[in-house]
Order: C-alpha cells, then sequence, then structure tokens
C-alpha cells in the first residue's frame, strides 16, 4: 500500500497564518488539535450532534468534525482559544461563564463559547429563550444547561454596558 | 458534635467563583487527548457480535499498510496481563462474579467487546488495520434483556447456566407475615430500562516507559488514579513505586471511570512497556456506547400491606438486575438499590431479595445515583399506588410515613453499601416536604388544574423523594503545603471530573488557614501528589477530601502558630492568621507572614533565594535544641486522613408540573421544584450546578434516554443521534430549595451532593404523568409514542 | 470514528467536477453534513471524494424566468435568510427552520440534502410538493429531472453515474399561495418522527388547491391532493392514512406515526390557509 497523499493546508487561525500538509481525508477538528496543536476544540462525538468541536468559519460557526481541513484551505478559522483577549483577560463569552458558573468539567465549553459569541453578534438583544433556542445545538451533560443561559444573558449585559472584546 | 474552628469564616458557604474557569474557557484545558501528540495511536477491533465463539483472526491483509506499529491478540499477551481482569468489590452474595480479559480469550460476550489491538503511526492508520483484519466467529444465541436471561435458554458464561450471578435475601422483621395480615394489600410490576453516564469525553488513556529508570507513566481519564495504578502495577508486575499515574482534566464521568481497569487501561501500558514508545488512545462515540458501561435495567415486584392511614406495615420487594456480560465491579448497584429503596421511610417489616443476571450486553457499572434511581422509582410508585387506593394526598401518605427528626440517628437495620451499618445521622424530612410543597404550590395545584383543564389543557404534578448515602469510606487524605513564597498547596488523591474541587477545596483551605483563596492551589488525582486515596464517586469527594484537608490545614495552622509564637515570643493562643499574615490579636503590628514562617519551619545549610537566607543556620536556630525537634518534620506542611466511622445521609424532594399535548402526548414541563439538604455547603453556586445537571440527566432518564437492544443484541442507537441526551430545549429550569441539617459525622458538618439531582428523575416524572393521564405508569421512560400507545391500551381495557 | 482514504480532487468547473464524477465509485463533497458522519463510521467508503466547495458559480440565490434557482453550494442558513426565498418560495423557508441547528445549516446545502434523497428531508418534501426540477449535468451535457421523478427511495435519487445537481429550481409563488411546514421531532433539530407540508391557494378568500407532502414515513415524500377532502377532517385524515405506510423503529410506532400525520396534515393545511391570508396585499 502506497502512503497517502498530502495537501497543503493553510489558514488562517485566530488572525495567524499557519498550516500543515495532511491527508485529504484528515477531519478539520483533527487538523486544528493534533497537527496546529490548539487542543482547545474538543471532540465529543465525530457525528456533528454534540457541538463540542464548533469553531468560526468565517465568523459563522460550524462543526469542525464535519469538515475536511483540505476543503477549506484558505479560510479564516477562530477558535476559542482567539477569543481571548490581546491583555491575555477573558473574552466578555468567556468572562460571562466564569461569572456564572457556566460551566464544570469545561469539556462542552468551548463549542458554546463559540456558538455564542457568534450569536451574540447577530442578536446582542437576546431574550432568555432566544439564548436557549440560540445554544439548542449543542450538548452539556454537566450543568443542565440552566447556567449556561446565563452566561448567555451576562454576556448581553456586558455588551449592554459597553464592554468589548479586544482579539 | 461538629469540631469547628474558633474563627470567621470568610469563604466556606460563599459562591466563590472557580478558580479552574480562566484557564478551561480560554481553551487552555488538557483533557487526555491534548497530551502526547507524539504518542503511537490504538485503534481496537471489536466484536460485532453479541455472543460467539472466535475461530480465527487473519491479520495478513493488514500487514503491509503504512504507519502499522503491531497488531496484538489474546495470543499475545503475557504473564498476569492474559488473566481475566479483577473483580473489584467481592461480597458473599456474588456466587458467580465473572470478569473479562483485556483482549478477548475465545469467546465474546458483547458486541463491543474488544479483540485486536492495533498500534499505528495515527488513528486513522489503525482504524484503517482494523477494518483489513478478518475475524471468523461462531455466533452463539445471546441473551438479551432480563427476561431471556431469567429464561436461561442460553447461557452468558457456559459455567453459570442459569445466568445468576448474585442473590441476596435481607429482611428486618416478617414482612411476609405483615403483609398477609395486613388491613389492605397491593401489588406492583415495575420497570427501568438501561441508560448510560455518556460523558462528552469518552474514556482515554496515555503512558509513557521510561526505559532506563523502569518506570511507567500513565494518564486515564479517570475516576480513580489511585485504583488505576494499582491494577495496572499488579498487571504489569511492576512495584508500585515505579507506576505513576494522573488524571488530567476530566471531561465528566458520572460513574463510568470509576470503573478500572478497563482493557485499554491495562493494554496501552503494555504497549507503551513492550514497544519503548509513548502509546495513546482516546475512546471515540460509538466505543463509548459499547465497550464502556451502562446502568439502570431492573424489574421489580412490589409487594406492600399497609393500614388505612398509608402507613407501612410490610413491603416485599423481589428484583432483578441486568448486569451485563461481567461483573467487575461486584453487585454494588443491587446493593444500593435494596437499601436505598427505602428513602425516608420507615416500614414496620421490609424483605428484600435480589437475582442480578448475564446479558450478552456491555457491562453495567454505576451511573450517577447507582441503583438509587431504580429503588426510589419502586418506592415512590408504591407510596403513590397507596395513596391512589385510598384516595389520599400523595404528601400525607409519605408523611406519615417519614422518620421523624427526633427519631435520628434511625437504624434500618440493613447493611449499607461501605460494609456498615445502614443509619441515617441526620435529616428532617417533614421540614423538606413542608418546603417543597410550599415552593410548587402543592395545595393550590387542583385550582391550577381546573383553569389549564378549562383551556382544554391536561396537566399533572409530581413528587417523589429520596435519601442518598454520601461520603462513604475507607477513606480519603490531604496534604497542605506552605511554600516560603507563601504559595499553598494542597493535594489530595481523589480526582476531579467538574465538581470544582480546586476551588472548594481552596476554599476550605483558606478559611482554616487564613490565608487568600487565590495563593492556595489544589492537585487532585494524581498519584505523585497524593498516593492514598479511593476515588471521585458516592458523592464523597467533598465530605471525604474536604474533611481530610481540613484536618490537614489545622496541623499546618497548629505547627505556624507554634513557630510564629516562639519567633514573636508569644503565646501560639493568642495569635490569629488574616490574610497570610500571623498576627497578635489586638496588636496588630506584632506580626510575621506565614510565608517567613515557612522559611523559618525549615532549617537551612543553603539559602537558595533572598528570603530563604533567614533560615539558615547562622541566621537563627536555639542551640540548646536540635533544629529539627524531636517530634517535628522540616517544612510547614500537614498531611491528614479522613476515615468515616458511616456514610452520611443525605435527602431530597422533587416536585414536577408537566403537561401532555393532548394530540400527540408530548411531556412539556412547567415546572420544576428541587428541595435539597446535603448539611452544610462550601459553595452553593457549585452545589446548585451539581443539582441542575443532575436533574437534567434525571428528565433525559425519564423522558428519552434508553438502550435499545435488539433480540441479537445490537445496540441500534449507538450514536449521539438516535440515543437521545436532550438539548437545552428539553431541559426545565430547575427551581432549588436548600435546608441545611449538619451531619454530625464529620468536622465540617457537610454531606455529599453530586447525584441529588438525578435519583428521583423516573419516580417524578411516573407521579406526574400518571396523575395528569389518570392511568398508572409502571415502566420508565416513557416516550409520546409509548405514551399514546399506553393510553390507547389503557382506554380499549376500560 | 475515522474516514477510510480517498482520493480528493477539487474541480475548478462544472466540466472539471463532472469528468472527476465519471471515476469508479466517487462522490459529490458539498456541506457534507450527511456525508461527512457516514465517511467516519466507515458506512461510506468511496474512492474519490469530489469536493465542489471551489464553483462558485453555484452559490447563487437568483430568479430564473417564472422560477427560483438554487445553487449547489448554497447553505442552508443563506437560503433561509435570503429575501428572494422569503417573497417568492417562504415555504423552503418555512421548512429550513426545522433543519437540524443553525451551526449545521451554516455549512449544509439545500441542494445536497434534496439531492441526498433522505426521506426524512424536510426539503425533500418541499421539492416534492413544490414540483422543484432537479438540474443535472454530466459530461455529456445538462438535464432536468422533475421532482417525483427524482426521489425513488430512502436516500436514493434518480441521479445516474457521473452526473452531478448543479442546482434545483422551484416555481415562485404568488401571494394567492399559502404554506406551511409542521413536524414533531424528539429533540429540538432532529429528524422528524413525521412531518407534513401544506401548500394552499385562496382566491377570494376560497380555498382553490389544497396539497400536502408528507415526510418522514415511508421512502420517498408523498405528495397528496386534499382539495376534495380539506373540509371534512374525517374524510380528509381517512385518504391520508389510505396512502401512508410508516414504520415502527425505536423511537416511534407505526400506529403513533399514523397519529402524528393525523394530526400534523390539520395543523399543516390550517396554518397554510392562515399564511396565504397574511400574504394578501
Amino acid at each position: 500500500m502506497n502512503p497517502e497523499e498530502l495537501f497543503l493546508v493553510e489558514l488562517t487561525v485566530n488572525g495567524t497564518p499557519l498550516s500543515a500538509r495532511v491527508p485529504s481525508r484528515r477531519i478539520l477538528s483533527d487538523f486544528l488539535r493534533h497537527d496546529l496543536r490548539l487542543t482547545g476544540t474538543h471532540v465529543g462525538c465525530e457525528h456533528g450532534v454534540c457541538g463540542a468541536c464548533t469553531i468560526l468559519l468565517e465568523g459563522k460557526p460550524v462543526r469542525g468534525c464535519l469538515i475536511f481541513a483540505v476543503s477549506v484551505t484558505g479560510s479564516a478559522v477562530t477558535t476559542v482559544e482567539g477569543l481571548v483577549n490581546n491583555d491575555g483577560s477573558l473574552g466578555i463569552v468567556q468572562r460571562a461563564f466564569h461569572e456564572s458558573h457556566g460551566l464544570q468539567c469545561g469539556f462542552c465549553t468551548p463549542g458554546f463559547i463559540t456558538t455564542i459569541h457568534a450569536f451574540l453578534k447577530e442578536n446582542p438583544h437576546p431574550t432568555e429563550e432566544e439564548a436557549r433556542e440560540a445554544i439548542a445545538g449543542n450538548l452539556c451533560r454537566c450543568t443542565g444547561y440552566q447556567n449556561i443561559i446565563k452566561s448567555v444573558m451576562r454576556a448581553a449585559e456586558l455588551i449592554d454596558s459597553g464592554v468589548r472584546d479586544d482579539h | 458534635m461538629i469540631l469547628g474552628c474558633a474563627m470567621t469564616t470568610k469563604s466556606f458557604g460563599e459562591p466563590i467563583l472557580r478558580k479552574e474557569d480562566p484557564r478551561l474557557v480560554s481553551g487552555q484545558g488538557r483533557y487526555l487527548d491534548d497530551l502526547g501528540h507524539d504518542a503511537l495511536a490504538a485503534a481496537f477491533l471489536r466484536s460485532p457480535h453479541a455472543s460467539a465463539r472466535i475461530l480465527d483472526i487473519d491479520v495478513a491483509d493488514a500487514l503491509d499498510v503504512p504507519g502499522l506499529i503491531g497488531i496484538y491478540t489474546y495470543e499475545d499477551l503475557e504473564g498476569r496481563v492474559a488473566e481475566p481482569l479483577p473483580l473489584l468489590i467481592p461480597h458473599p452474595a456474588l456466587l458467580n462474579g465473572r470478569t473479562g480479559y483485556p483482549l478477548a480469550n475465545e469467546y465474546v460476550r458483547h458486541v463491543g467487546e474488544a479483540i485486536v489491538m492495533v498500534i499505528a503511526e495515527d488513528r486513522y492508520v489503525a482504524e484503517d488495520v482494523v477494518d483489513l483484519i478478518k475475524v471468523s466467529y461462531e455466533i452463539l444465541k445471546p441473551v438479551v434483556g432480563i427476561e431471556n436471561a431469567k429464561a436461561a435458554h442460553n447461557a452468558v458464561h457456559s459455567s453459570v447456566p442459569n445466568n445468576v450471578s448474585a442473590h441476596s435475601v435481607k429482611e428486618v422483621g416478617d414482612a411476609r407475615a405483615m403483609i398477609k395480615s395486613a388491613p389492605h394489600k397491593l401489588s406492583l410490576d415495575l420497570f427501568i430500562e438501561r441508560s448510560a453516564c455518556s460523558p462528552l469525553e469518552g474514556k482515554g488513556v496515555y503512558a509513557i516507559w521510561e526505559e532506563d529508570s523502569q518506570e511507567l507513566r500513565l494518564w486515564s481519564s479517570t475516576q480513580t488514579s489511585t485504583g488505576v495504578r494499582a491494577a495496572v502495577a499488579a498487571k504489569l508486575d511492576l512495584p508500585l513505586q515505579k507506576v505513576e499515574c494522573i488524571a488530567p482534566d476530566v471531561g465528566g464521568g458520572f460513574g463510568v471511570k470509576i470503573m478500572h481497569p478497563w482493557p485499554e487501561e491495562v493494554l496501552i501500558p503494555w504497549a507503551a512497556r513492550k514497544l519503548n514508545r509513548p502509546v495513546k488512545w482516546s475512546e471515540d462515540r460509538r466505543e463509548h456506547f459499547i465497550s464502556s458501561a451502562h446502568e439502570r435495567a431492573q424489574e421489580h415486584h412490589i409487594e406492600v400491606g399497609f393500614d388505612e392511614e398509608g402507613r407501612i406495615l410490610g413491603l416485599d420487594v423481589t428484583f432483578f438486575h441486568d448486569n451485563g456480560a461481567y461483573t467487575p465491579y461486584g453487585i454494588i448497584i443491587p446493593l444500593i438499590t435494596s437499601t436505598q429503596l427505602l428513602g425516608p421511610y420507615k416500614p414496620a417489616s421490609y424483605r428484600v431479595e435480589f437475582t442480578s443476571l448475564f446479558t450478552n450486553t456491555v457491562l453495567v457499572i454505576p451511573y450517577r445515583g447507582a441503583g438509587r434511581p431504580q429503588g426510589v422509582f419502586a418506592m415512590e410508585r408504591t407510596v403513590d399506588a397507596i395513596a391512589k387506593y385510598l384516595k389520599l394526598d400523595r404528601t400525607v401518605v409519605r408523611e406519615r410515613n417519614f422518620i421523624q427528626p427526633h427519631e435520628m440517628p434511625y437504624d434500618l437495620g440493613l447493611i449499607f453499601q461501605d460494609g456498615r451499618p445502614l443509619e441515617y445521622d441526620s435529616g428532617d424530612f417533614p421540614a423538606s416536604m413542608a418546603m417543597l410543597k410550599k415552593m410548587v404550590g402543592w395545595d393550590d395545584f387542583e385550582t391550577m388544574r381546573g383553569e389549564y383543564a378549562a383551556q382544554g389543557r391536561k396537566i399533572g404534578i409530581g413528587v417523589a423523594c429520596y435519601v442518598e448515602g454520601t461520603g462513604v469510606g475507607p477513606y480519603e487524605g490531604g496534604f497542605v503545603q506552605v511554600e516560603t513564597s507563601g504559595r499553598i498547596n494542597v493535594a489530595t488523591g481523589l480526582t476531579s471530573q467538574g465538581q470544582g474541587h480546586q476551588t472548594v477545596f481552596a476554599q476550605i483551605v483558606a478559611d482554616e488557614l487564613g490565608v487568600p483563596i487565590d495563593d492556595v492551589f489544589v492537585t487532585t488525582g494524581d498519584t505523585r501528589r497524593f498516593p492514598y486515596a479511593v476515588g471521585t464517586f458516592a458523592s464523597r469527594a467533598a465530605v471525604m477530601s474536604g474533611n481530610a484537608i481540613a484536618l490537614a490545614a489545622r496541623q499546618v495552622r497548629d505547627k505556624a502558630l507554634r513557630l510564629a509564637g516562639e519567633a514573636l515570643e508569644c503565646d501560639p493562643q493568642d495569635l490569629e492568621i488574616v490574610d497570610g499574615i500571623i498576627r497578635v490579636k489586638g496588636d496588630h503590628a506584632k506580626s510575621i507572614a506565614l510565608k517567613t514562617v515557612a522559611v523559618l519551619s525549615n532549617p537551612l545549610r543553603y539559602a537558595f533565594d533572598e528570603s530563604a537566607k533567614a533560615a539558615t543556620q547562622f541566621a537563627v536556630g536555639d542551640t540548646s535544641k536540635p533544629p529539627v525537634p524531636e517530634d517535628q518534620e522540616p517544612g510547614l506542611e500537614g498531611k491528614d486522613y479522613y476515615s468515616p466511622m458511616a456514610s452520611t445521609f443525605a435527602n431530597g424532594m422533587h416536585a414536577v408540573i408537566i403537561e401532555i399535548l393532548p394530540e400527540t402526548a408530548e411531556v412539556k414541563i412547567l415546572r420544576y421544584v428541587v428541595v435539597h439538604d446535603c448539611g452544610r455547603v462550601i459553595n452553593p453556586m457549585i452545589v446548585e450546578g451539581q443539582i441542575h445537571g443532575g436533574v437534567a440527566q434525571g428528565v433525559a432518564g425519564a423522558l428519552f434516554e434508553r438502550m435499545a437492544y435488539d433480540e441479537s443484541g445490537q445496540l441500534q442507537n449507538a450514536s449521539f443521534m438516535d440515543f437521545l441526551m436532550p438539548y437545552a430545549t428539553e431541559i426545565p429550569t430547575v427551581e432549588a430549595g436548600h435546608l441545611e441539617t449538619p451531619s454530625p459525622l464529620n468536622p465540617l458538618g457537610i454531606k455529599g451532593a453530586g447525584e441529588a439531582g438525578v435519583i428521583p428523575g423516573s419516580a417524578v416524572f411516573a407521579s406526574a404523568i400518571e396523575d395528569a393521564e389518570g392511568f398508572e405508569i409502571r415502566r420508565m421512560p416513557i416516550s409520546p409514542s409509548e405514551l399514546w400507545e399506553l393510553r390507547r391500551t389503557m382506554k380499549e381495557n376500560a | 470514528m475515522k474516514p477510510s482514504r480517498f482520493q480528493y480532487v477539487r474541480p475548478r468547473s462544472i466540466s472539471e467536477a463532472v469528468v472527476a464524477l465519471q471515476r469508479h465509485n466517487s462522490k459529490v463533497l458539498a456541506g457534507g453534513q450527511s456525508l461527512t458522519p457516514l465517511l467516519s463510521m466507515r458506512l461510506a467508503a468511496p474512492e474519490v471524494l469530489v469536493d465542489i466547495n471551489g464553483l462558485t458559480e453555484l452559490s447563487g440565490i437568483e430568479l430564473r424566468g417564472p422560477d427560483l434557482w438554487i445553487g449547489a453550494i448554497a447553505r442552508h442558513q443563506e437560503v433561509l435568510t435570503h429575501h428572494l426565498v422569503k417573497t417568492h418560495v417562504p415555504m423552503i423557508a418555512q421548512a429550513l427552520a426545522y433543519v437540524a441547528h443553525p451551526v449545521i445549516r451554516n455549512r449544509g446545502t439545500s441542494v445536497g440534502s434534496i439531492a441526498h434523497a433522505d426521506p426524512a428531508g424536510e426539503l425533500t418534501a418541499v421539492a416534492a410538493l413544490l414540483e422543484a426540477r432537479i438540474h443535472v449535468s454530466d459530461h455529456q451535457g445538462t438535464r432536468e429531472i422533475l421532482a417525483a421523478d427524482f426521489f425513488v427511495g430512502p436516500l436514493e435519487s434518480s441521479l445516474q453515474h457521473g452526473e452531478l445537481v448543479t442546482g434545483v429550481s422551484f416555481p415562485v409563488l404568488d401571494n394567492t399561495w399559502g404554506s406551511s411546514c409542521q413536524e414533531v421531532a424528539r429533540r429540538h433539530g432532529d429528524y422528524a418522527l413525521a412531518g407534513v407540508c401544506a401548500l394552499v391557494q385562496v382566491l377570494d378568500h376560497q380555498m382553490v388547491s389544497a396539497k400536502i407532502a408528507i415526510f418522514s414515513v415511508g421512502g420517498t415524500p408523498l405528495v397528496i391532493d386534499v382539495m376534495g377532502v380539506h373540509g371534512d377532517p374525517e374524510q380528509l385524515n381517512l385518504k391520508v392514512q389510505a396512502q401512508i405506510e410508516p414504520d415502527t423503529d425505536i423511537h416511534a410506532t407505526a400506529d403513533y406515526r399514523r397519529q402524528l400525520v393525523k394530526t400534523l396534515v390539520v395543523r399543516a393545511l390550517t396554518e397554510a390557509r392562515v399564511h396565504a391570508e397574511s400574504r394578501r396585499p
């Protein structure tokens, strides 16, 4: 059997150009985690249901486990690591999770954070129902979602009070 | 009696934000698969059949895959690795315990059982190799489900022809006689289906073998690193001292990760040593469904005798427990079911008989609640049935059967899962019930029902109570150390999967020592830092490690005050520690920093930094005594253990109001109310979070989740597409009320809280659905389709 | 769960794509939301994956004559929110609201969903009900397949080897038409246990056309003209029940699905009528 053909995949991840040569079947979440060593994005199911792998592709949340890295070469990707502010402080959504006890084991959390970050850009003043709906594509086994919804509302509150991300 | 410490509590009881969060929310967690990027990868060929004999394993086609390192079957295993996996919890009633092998030895007994291990450069390649291996089987007739196990037309283990692994009878009083002579009697048949913990992160093992020093370091996504360490050392024939096991960040456990050693926990280190290269295995979701563990399937038959007030005179429970293909975790679950079934009640007599059965399905080990949900379901359905029969309010019948506060401590006459008498130490069940009824508006519900009915809507209310034995032994330990920098290191051997241990244990130490919580750093689950431990399960971590750490911190405090007293030339009794400064009460100018005392506690020859100079031999020391006194040790540290006489019992009561849509039988949750008593609470925010998560699993287990095995033992829903773990839209907002009846059994007065939310889930929903529909609900979980079909059957039978 | 090896082709034009699809055991990769899990679970193992995400000429949503044309790589979420869709074929947007979750919709393609011929797919029902035309290209040329001829069985379409679906056209619905999609699923965003789309035309407050498409029940979407019976619930239900053959699975019994269809047909027709009335100027 021949060795696998490798493709150069070039992405701008969290503002930084990064690249690696990988087989065409390398899943994007694996590419980020193992080829680029950005392990903040997690893998919970590999069939698109749990949402732990959610990252931002050109600013829009997508499942990292349902994309081949080679298919999106040339794109801009944002992961949870990229939502930290330039001075090292937590971004708004991250801070809101911390203040609202929105995480316990933390495994699902990166997928929620990217999803919510994008959601609040579209809808910065959600009702609780809208917040619940917005996170209804991500699974969490620890929190029962209650404090995650609180985190969404807290993030909206922070944005309302003038806090801004810087990343 | 609570042994308190005489000072103002600053963070105990406060909703302190978690120290673990900043790292985790910024993607800096280190879970198992985040480690070992350069390690070799493992994948397994797992049995596609529920019961079969392996005839041949042909690897010829797999050998030329680039990146393959090795293929291993049972024939390749050596020494103890080739022996059956350990039976962790023996018990006299476990007559026919059986465990599996790390790789199947001729027979496979459930779909998913590992047969071949492949090691390769990466997981993609390893799976390619697995695909090319051809195994031929003689397919045998599988045993699936309790009825088939009982009927025993086929055996899971040929040496256990009746499929019975364990049988137990326990009696307190003569229940059968009491029932016979009781004014009223009822009979119920109840069933709960299999479900699973399903943490978002599966299992994982990463092992590094150091050839030069002949040492093994392994990481496992486990709830017990000391357990794994001991088991792996035994299997690999290594001295314990040569093996270290670390639990990294763990993405949820809920029980499935307390089981050890998993086959992979033995095989991955074995491979690492054999190949002299680091090896890592991360379980994928399908593997987790078919080769981890499930829980909950039980079938109960209940006979109950009671008087006209609804007081239970005799309770006779016979149940069957599905333990899956093997019993490595013994019969802890049915033992817990049989004892915790009684809940907050005191039936005049009780008989419980259980039979644990083998089936050709994934093994069964504790899932949050660990047998209590089944027991509570049985008891609460019985109490509801009594109330319905006597046309009494369901809460009134419960109140009449409650153990009363003045009767505490109350001995139920049984042996609990820790091998000790089942004795409730504290709890005020009438007060819990009163709070619950008020919060949910129990007494006004009929009015609410009428209002909804006027709009053509159907609602129901359910109630369920439970008692939970927590803080089970044998022990846990705590280590507290003050560094010369002022940093406080804390270690305990048990592990963390999101319970906020790095925060709550820091809160305890911050208070005990009088230091800022930001200076306190907690390590859990690392045998290098604390090697004596049991593990995180049974809602025990706060009680066990919390108390041990408090005791260790008190040792440090005592020593610090003694040394400070010497340095300040005053009586230690006159000193206090505030914000890391030891000072004379009332004369704050006379003070010495705790970190300086740390320096002084370790007489030095060499000053390694500026502050250390103060402790060198020409700077300090009473020449009339040795530098380190006889009964002392260098350093400012303490180590202590907490080993309880008995478990301490928490309790809770849940109520739920649901609406059932008439045409589709969909169940909507209108309100979910919890009253919870876990004694003194270290961090109320964290306890509430635990309750929310537990309730979510209770809702899931009542309305959404079950393992769907077909008759051939195939798991039909081995993915999140068909195993219906709920999203946020399916889970209600929980309203929680708290009671605190402190535990008299431990210095901090605390009880466990981890499992509370899930325990009465199926019971409370069955109660509410029955209340709405008017017919009996005896089987859970229930889907809208099943409810609709049941409605139809009931109508036809009427 | 990692996919098997495949050869990867990223054509820069439709003609390159159809040449690549000539190869044995090739599959089209568009949104990948349905295909990738199958590959990861190794339930599908094509030798060649033809990635059409670079074919920007297929990313559009435009009016072409009397039709709304949706290109092969237009994402669900773009389609859902597109003003042309909302104005001219609102049923597509109504159906898309039920498709999975926004995160899946950001990548999945509406045409891909139709090409996948999933009997549980909301869009397959919409395509069938609206008599959409599926545009297909191969190395010899192009052709159109009517929706009724396209869906052959569960996950089976009448596409031939080497053919690429380049887009789907939907006849525009003027504002005398109203529509609704209704479904019952176990969890938010799940595949429906049963679903019904309804399309009605109301002129002078009179219903003059009423059709439904039932999905998630049977191997292909089932379109039924209910004009004659829409006013009589019993007759309506009888007509519908006579044509459906639901299955029992781990989530629902056949009879329960019948009950759902009965309920959803009424709901969909009622809402479609309300929708029609609301569209009147």
